[in-house]
């Protein structure tokens, strides 16, 4: 059972990374906002409570491991990591500017508690395989988190890696679907459906959760459930909302890549509540 | 002559007792590439992922995030074909310590065909930033190269044979990543090598001999980095220069020298390899001979960039 005042708190944290991912993609003038703000939640339930991190030491051995899939969600991930002191906040701002540490999308050799490069979608989750299993050969007891995109388990990849994940049995190993609905080109059914996603991965061999990807307290039950499972990697699916928090970027594709004016921003964080 | 893939196998497996962060994986392929060696020794710490060329790069960048030194092995082709956009973001650009073994380099798998050549791996591996390309000349300088890719610190790309070729490098010779090897002296004509057509090479440098030749012999088993102080100072004491490779003849040895002589000390110079084409299935060393690689190939480019020396001299 999580108390009522973590779940709060890691709501208001969501809430700050969102306004952070927001205003860093306003100021870079490009970016992905609609991806960053579905998954804030996740990243907040993350990093906020379920991942054993230390951002005074971000190579200690035993630490989690994170990589996000989805590399476009960029600025959320950087929000998060600067919000739990692994660089200064301000670094926020110079997001995809010449010299900055920042890149579009994660570099792990350039910015501290950035696990894995990743922004060509699909090898999130065969990296997190490796990473998995090299736990699993040294005795190391971290445990890796992957978050993948809906549009991305279009990618044969991603199921080559839930093959293998099943033959090792990682039950060191948890994928997180941002199930969003909605990819660049539009809604992830008209492009190329993905469902049935859950018997999909189950006859993959994969532990299946779903869960409201917005719900904090379901989150952490999942993340918990995950991490008791045995013999088999685990999925969480998390249905969520392209763009959720702003009310003229939610369901919208055309907010998938189009970096918000300084006009739609303040209307962005007006709604959000920023201070 | 010793099966190059046999003798690697054999010491993978011994060099995995002396080095307990090697970690092997095989794409459904251990038979062939004979990584089987290892996975016997040591089977946990081998992993046969199935048909999963890109996800195996994948998978690999994983472990050597953890600090294993994983020795992901498929056929060249695949590993730089399909796996390609895996290296480049996984391997390359995340600069993990992946090793990457491809085996039946060239047109040694010879009955298979065209489909199961490779004939651009070395182009596209040496486009990489990071990347290190190791192209052993025989079976003896695959075994030395296995210490010297894991002990090297990034990504390499390990080029080996199916065939077996003639043992053509001095014995008892360490490979040391971006050392090229003087074999033999000349002042003619300098003929660089790159991979399994070093006795060839050798060979045509005594024919051209036999003709009042004298033809130099340098042997690159690293293509990147190249060993440019040995090829500008070999090149300085000749008049004309031929590359040799069993590759297509844009993209590897041939460009690479071609890039740095045209830069350095511009001298005639003529590439043997694969002319821009695919080849056929047939036996290993008529293949060779049929496709542009054969001793007379080597002989009569020498003699060519040699005549096109004199023309510039004569002007």
């Amino acid at each position: 059972m999580h108390p009522e005042s973590l779940l709060l708190e890691l709501a208001e944290q969501a809430r700050r990374l969102r306004c952070l991912a927001l205003e860093a993609i306003s100021r870079a003038g490009s970016g992905h906002p609609g991806g960053c703000l579905s998954a804030a939640e996740i990243l907040a339930a993350l990093y906020f409570h379920h991942l054993r991190l230390d951002p005074r030491e971000p190579n200690w051995p035993e630490r989690d491991r994170f990589i996000l899939s989805k590399g476009h969600a960029a600025p959320l991930l950087y929000a998060a990591l600067a919000l739990r002191g692994f660089f200064p906040l301000e670094e926020l701002w110079t997001l995809r500017q010449l010299g900055s540490r920042l890149q579009g999308h994660p570099d792990r050799l350039k910015v501290p508690g950035v696990e894995m490069t990743s922004g060509s979608l699909g090898h999130g989750l065969p990296v997190g395989t490796g990473l998995a299993l090299a736990a699993r050969l040294s005795g190391a007891r971290y445990r890796t988190y992957v978050l993948l995109g809906d549009g991305e388990l279009q990618a044969g990849l991603v199921w080559e890696a839930a093959l293998i994940a099943a033959k090792y049995r990682l039950s060191n190993l948890v994928a997180i679907v941002d199930n969003n609905g909605v990819q660049l080109d539009g809604p992830v059914h008209e492009i190329l459906p993905i469902e049935p996603l859950a018997e999909k991965w189950r006859s993959f061999g994969w532990a299946v959760q779903e869960v409201d990807g917005h719900n904090i307290r379901e989150l952490l039950d999942a993340l918990d459930l995950a991490a008791n499972i045995h013999e088999r990697p685990a999925v969480i699916i998390a249905h969520t909302i392209k763009g959720k928090g702003c009310s003229f970027m939610e369901g919208q594709a055309a907010w998938h890549g189009r970096a918000p004016t300084p006009q739609e921003l303040a209307c962005a964080l007006e709604e959000l509540g920023h201070g | 002559m010793v099966e190059m893939r046999e003798a690697y196998g054999r010491a993978l497996a011994d060099y995995g007792a002396q080095n307990e962060r090697v970690v092997v994986l095989d794409a459904d392929v251990s038979a062939s590439t004979r990584s089987r060696h290892f996975a016997q020794r040591f089977p946990q710490r081998f992993f046969n992922v199935g048909i999963t060329e890109a996800a195996m790069v994948d998978v690999a960048a994983g472990l050597a995030l953890a600090g294993f030194i994983p020795f992901a092995h498929t056929f060249a082709f695949l590993l730089s074909l399909r796996a390609a956009e895996s290296v480049r973001t996984c391997v390359a650009y995340a600069r993990t310590n992946v090793k990457l073994i491809g085996a039946y380099g060239g047109l040694s798998d010879s009955y298979d065909g065209p489909t199961h050549h490779a004939i651009c791996d070395l182009a596209l591996m040496r486009s990489l930033p990071n990347m290190a390309v190791v192209v052993p000349a025989d079976a003896e300088q695959a075994v030395a190269a296995i210490p010297a890719v894991a002990e090297w610190e990034g990504p390499v790309y390990l080029r080996l044979s199916r065939a077996a070729v003639p043992s053509a490098t001095p014995p008892g010779q360490a490979l040391q990543i971006g050392r090229g090897q003087l074999l033999r002296e000349g002042s003619d004509v300098l003929l660089i090598n790159c991979g399994v057509l070093l006795s060839r090479c050798l060979q045509a440098a005594q024919e051209l001999e036999s003709k009042g030749i004298s033809a130099a012999v340098l042997n690159m088993p690293t293509l990147k980095p190249l060993d440019e102080e040995l090829i500008l100072n070999a090149a300085s004491r000749c008049s004309a220069v031929v590359t040799i490779e069993e590759h297509n003849i844009i993209g590897g040895l041939g460009s690479a020298v071609a890039e740095l002589l045209g830069q350095e000390n511009p001298l005639p110079i003529r590439r043997v390899g694969i002319r821009d084409t695919f080849a056929e299935s047939g036996p290993y060393e008529a293949l060779l001979d049929r496709w542009g690689m054969s001793v007379a190939d080597i002989v009569a480019a020498a003699e060519a960039a040699l005549a096109q020396s004199k023309k510039h001299c004569l002007r």
